[in-house]
């Protein structure tokens, strides 16, 4: 899967600072004022965004991952109509963002009546893997219709001189930018609380199921609001053109800066969201002055400092009712019975006698599928017994590779103790973040591990001296006993499957139910003397330490450690087995890592619009099998085993 | 009315101090007095039913006793030791069991499992990684689901269960530490009638013979007067009636309390 930097780069940032401001005789007042206007200027794209998914969250309690995904279809299709209308002309420069704006909203309207509408009843985690799947389909639109290079858009008519502030050139169109945050939160102020239509979406996110009780087309409600969000995403997407350049990595770029934003600002508050766009805003301008090569990290910082302070954010409230609003009560978990682990024995047989038929070619593919089931299951570990999802988890795998590299980079170590020190820089993180993360709980928990994943990724990007930034480490090769491919195979194999096993046997001792004591629920877990905040904590190292492992030895399989090892694609890849195996089943995550990355790697040796397809597949997948293979596998089993009824016992009368 | 048995008798007499002694007990909210210097103790061996109107205070009350809720003021003693403002898990630990209104049992375990899985608590496993946790404390949970009359249901997941047996379970559950206290929620909410008599019965018949001491707060009379020892009544934060259930039932501030509000014995 196509890395492509997660954020926009601090390069962007740089090159539009060097180009509009005056290179000489500034002092320090001015600095800071042109520094505030810079960060205010893009806070309004980033608060144009964030306000459409914390408004589309609150209805819907989708969080649509696919809202960065809008954010640049908008631009590209304002590139295309401005470039139609006439880029030189108010109007058609000002037609072309709008009806670009407006055309977002009905392709949002196409996502939720198509694929969002069939899933609101499903587990949010599920929800997330749909909206991701649009993601991968829409990269392939755009790249199939605007093409990989990138666009650069006109200059906004009427806009194009500059304004001295304080002896700095200061364009009209940034000004104009800055207006356009305050205007918009007064335009959804007044819709929200003029008109019945804002009503009903205020209603909505406090309380749904008393809207829909009281009669309100939700169908209506929800399919407007989506539409309403994805527009505003359009247009915050529209007005970057004059901007900055559209490219196939804005979605992403966006999107976990919108979750920072929604984050920190609250879940489903708009003003909350503004506050914060404007904070990251602002943040963003003067770590660029003060701290140049953290500023990536600076945001994330305040994320995660802001959710520990305040959970839910500057405006928002903790939710109401359980944290497990929607979905089943969790199955029953049961170890593994006779036949399970025999046809368990023979695959690992089956694996271990490959490299006597198979061709080389085959044997990397396997080295690799086994890595990824390792970090699959460290993942589900945490994610299933654990309940705790991680949109992060490719920090842990990133740095158990980068803990092996610098190993062999700066400490000149052979293959042996690097690979041992790798899971143990993974573990430290895992500590340290972990500490954090378990204090939140559902979509909170998932976005802090988004926020400390990004921080990872940037530390590795920007600390060019110690990592190599993006152009990585390379020459981590193994020590020459395990140099053959099949050796290095066998290593693989033992060492993940030795570690594999470790953790289901951990899932079935005490610890493990104590993990799932406190998942299934945290107050009774409680009220039997268990330390839930601690257990998770703990259980949060173990899942980082084995994804360590599996980095490690996948810094070695490749040769080389890149940055994009920690990026937000390879969480989603982690995310994206556990779930097709089947969060509620142990097994799950390895059939789920075979399946997945055997399914994409064909994929991207079929077609050019592999992610296309792979979009829709888990969108079907989803849509279809909201349990995972595994689970829909052994669902199908009990119903042929038709158990015996549960008994009826003396009350049916409930009240 | 009131079920003494002989049992109980002795129990009181023989163990005379108190398991559990309340004094002063205040926790406003937002400038609203929730419970206001709250006063009362409970006997091994005994059961102490806490009643009154909704918003009466009850829960509130209830809560600062298992450590969910920090109270403002007053002091809450566990066989002489103070526990005032300690964590759930440490009042536990003193020898507090509890059981919840809305049933909370681990849905993804059986019967046994769940209860297995306070007593590895009890005996200080939980950190342990490897071993099998189906294997351990069998025996002893088996028996304290016999106790409770689930023994034959041993095996089957709690998320499957009717709810009365769910209701068993946490008892069972609640019960694994060996408490010295028991805590129950409105331990009759939801079920039939004559379910909520066989659990109570079932449950003073326990707490007679171990010589627990058990509070519970319950909104149905009939279960207050057939099973409590004792009551107290909360009204808007102030306790203003400590008796028997019969003098409870005379007490003309407490005819008031409840004629007025309309809530009438029996009703949710």
């Amino acid at each position: 899967m196509d890395p492509g930097p997660p954020l926009r780069s601090a390069q962007d940032d740089a090159r539009f600072r060097d180009s509009h401001q005056a290179p000489h005789g500034s002092c320090m007042i001015d600095l800071i004022l042109t520094q505030t206007l810079n960060g205010l200027a893009s806070a309004s794209s980033l608060f144009l965004v964030a306000s459409g998914l914390s408004i589309i969250f609150g209805v819907t309690r989708i969080v649509n991952f696919a809202h960065g995904s809008l954010y640049m279809l908008g631009a590209y299709l304002a590139w295309t109509l401005v470039g139609r209308f006439g880029p030189a002309d108010a109007l058609g420069f000002w037609g072309g963002v709008l009806v670009a704006a407006v055309l977002t909203g009905l392709i949002g309207v196409v996502i939720e009546v198509l694929i969002l509408r069939r899933i609101y009843q499903a587990p949010e985690l599920f929800q997330l893997l749909a909206t991701f799947g649009v993601v991968l389909m829409l990269q392939d639109v755009a790249l199939g219709i605007w093409g990989a290079e990138d666009k650069i858009g006109p200059r906004a008519p009427g806009f194009k001189s500059f304004v001295v502030i304080f002896g700095n050139r200061f364009p009209t169109y940034e000004l104009f930018l800055i207006a356009v945050g305050p205007i918009v939160l007064l335009i959804l102020w007044l819709l929200f609380q003029k008109t019945r239509w804002g009503t009903l979406v205020r209603a909505a996110t406090q309380d749904r199921e008393m809207v829909g009780a009281l009669g309100v087309n939700q169908r209506l409600l929800f399919t407007s609001v989506f539409a309403f969000g994805s527009m505003l995403a359009g247009l915050g997407g529209a007005l970057q053109l004059p901007r900055e350049a559209v490219t196939l990595h804005m979605d992403l770029a966006m999107i976990s800066e919108a979750f920072v934003v929604v984050v920190v600002g609250g879940l489903g508050s708009v003003t909350g969201a503004y506050l914060a766009a404007v904070l990251i805003g602002i943040l963003h301008a003067f770590g660029i002055l003060i701290f140049p090569k953290i500023t990536l990290v600076l945001v994330f910082l305040v994320m995660a400092v802001g959710l520990v302070v305040k959970p839910y954010g500057l405006m928002g409230k903790a939710p109401v009712g359980h944290s497990r609003a929607h979905g089943p009560p969790e199955p029953l978990l049961l170890p593994a019975d006779g036949p399970t682990k025999l046809a368990g024995l023979i695959g690992l047989v089956i694996l271990a006698l490959v490299p006597l038929l198979a061709p080389d070619h085959i044997l990397l593919t396997l080295t690799e599928l086994v890595i990824f089931a390792l970090f699959a299951t460290s993942l589900h570990f945490m994610m299933g017994p654990g309940g705790m999802a991680s949109f992060g988890h490719a920090a842990y795998f990133g740095l158990g590779a980068y803990g092996a590299a610098l190993a062999v980079k700066w400490l000149g170590a052979p293959m042996e103790p690097a690979l041992l020190l790798a899971p143990f820089l993974a573990g430290i993180a895992g500590v340290v973040f972990g500490w954090f993360c378990v204090r939140l709980s559902g979509v909170y928990l998932a976005m802090l591990t988004l926020a400390f994943a990004q921080i990872a990724w940037a530390t590795a990007f920007q600390s060019v001296d110690l990592t190599g930034g993006d152009n990585g480490i390379l020459g981590v090769w193994p020590s020459a006993w395990a140099a053959s491919k099949t050796v290095y195979y066998y290593l693989t194999l033992s060492i993940c499957a030795a570690a594999i096993v470790a953790l289901r046997l951990t899932i079935f001792s005490p610890f493990g139910y104590g993990l799932r004591a406190a998942r299934d629920n945290a107050l009774r877990a409680e009220a039997i003397g268990l330390d839930v905040v601690r257990i998770q904590w703990v259980a949060f190292a173990v899942a980082a330490f084995c994804a360590g492992i599996a980095g490690g030895l996948f810094a070695f399989f490749k040769g080389s450690v890149f940055p994009t090892y920690m990026a937000i694609p390879r969480s989603v890849d982690a995310l994206l087995m556990v779930l097709l195996g089947g969060v509620q089943t142990v097994s799950g995550p390895i059939i789920g890592a075979f399946a997945y990355a055997g399914l994409s790697e064909q994929l991207m040796k079929m077609t050019m619009y592999w992610r296309f397809v792979l979009g829709l597949s888990i969108v079907l997948l989803v849509v279809l099998f909201p349990r995972g293979l595994v689970g829909t596998a052994l669902a199908l089993r009990e119903r042929w085993r038709k158990e015996p009824q549960p008994a009826v016992s003396l009350v049916e009368a409930k009240p | 009315m009131s079920a003494v048995s002989p049992a109980q008798i002795t129990a009181a007499v023989a163990a005379s101090e108190p398991v559990l002694v309340v004094r002063d007990l205040a926790k406003s909210f937002g400038g609203v007095r929730a419970v206001d210097g709250v006063s009362f103790s409970v006997l091994p061996g005994t059961m102490l039913a806490l009643i009154g109107p909704n918003g009466a205070g009850k829960t509130t009350c209830f809560n600062m006793l298992n450590g969910q809720l920090r109270p403002d003021g007053g002091e809450v003693l566990l066989a002489g030791r103070p526990i005032t403002g300690m964590k759930p898990r440490a009042v536990w630990r003193m020898g507090v069991g509890r059981t919840f209104q809305i049933t909370a049992t681990f849905t993804s375990m059986t019967v046994r499992e769940s209860v297995q899985m306070a007593l590895i608590s009890h005996a200080g496993e939980i950190w342990s990684p490897f071993g099998r946790a189906r294997d351990r404390h069998r025996e002893a949970a088996d028996a304290l689901l016999a106790q409770v009359g689930m023994a034959a249901q041993a095996e089957r997941a709690c998320g499957v269960l009717a709810y009365g047996d769910l209701k068993r379970v946490e008892l069972a559950v609640a019960l694994a530490n060996q408490p010295r206290l028991l805590l129950m929620d409105e331990p009759t909410a939801g079920m039939a009638p004559r379910e909520r008599i066989e659990l109570m019965a079932l449950t003073a018949d326990i707490a007679a013979a171990k010589g627990i001491a058990v509070l519970f707060t319950e909104h149905d009379m009939d279960v207050v007067f057939t099973h409590s020892d004792s009551v107290i009544v909360l009204d808007r934060g102030r306790l203003i009636a400590h008796g028997t259930a019969q003098e409870v039932r005379q007490d003309p501030n407490v005819r008031a309390v409840y004629l007025g509000t309309g809530a009438t014995s029996g009703g949710h």
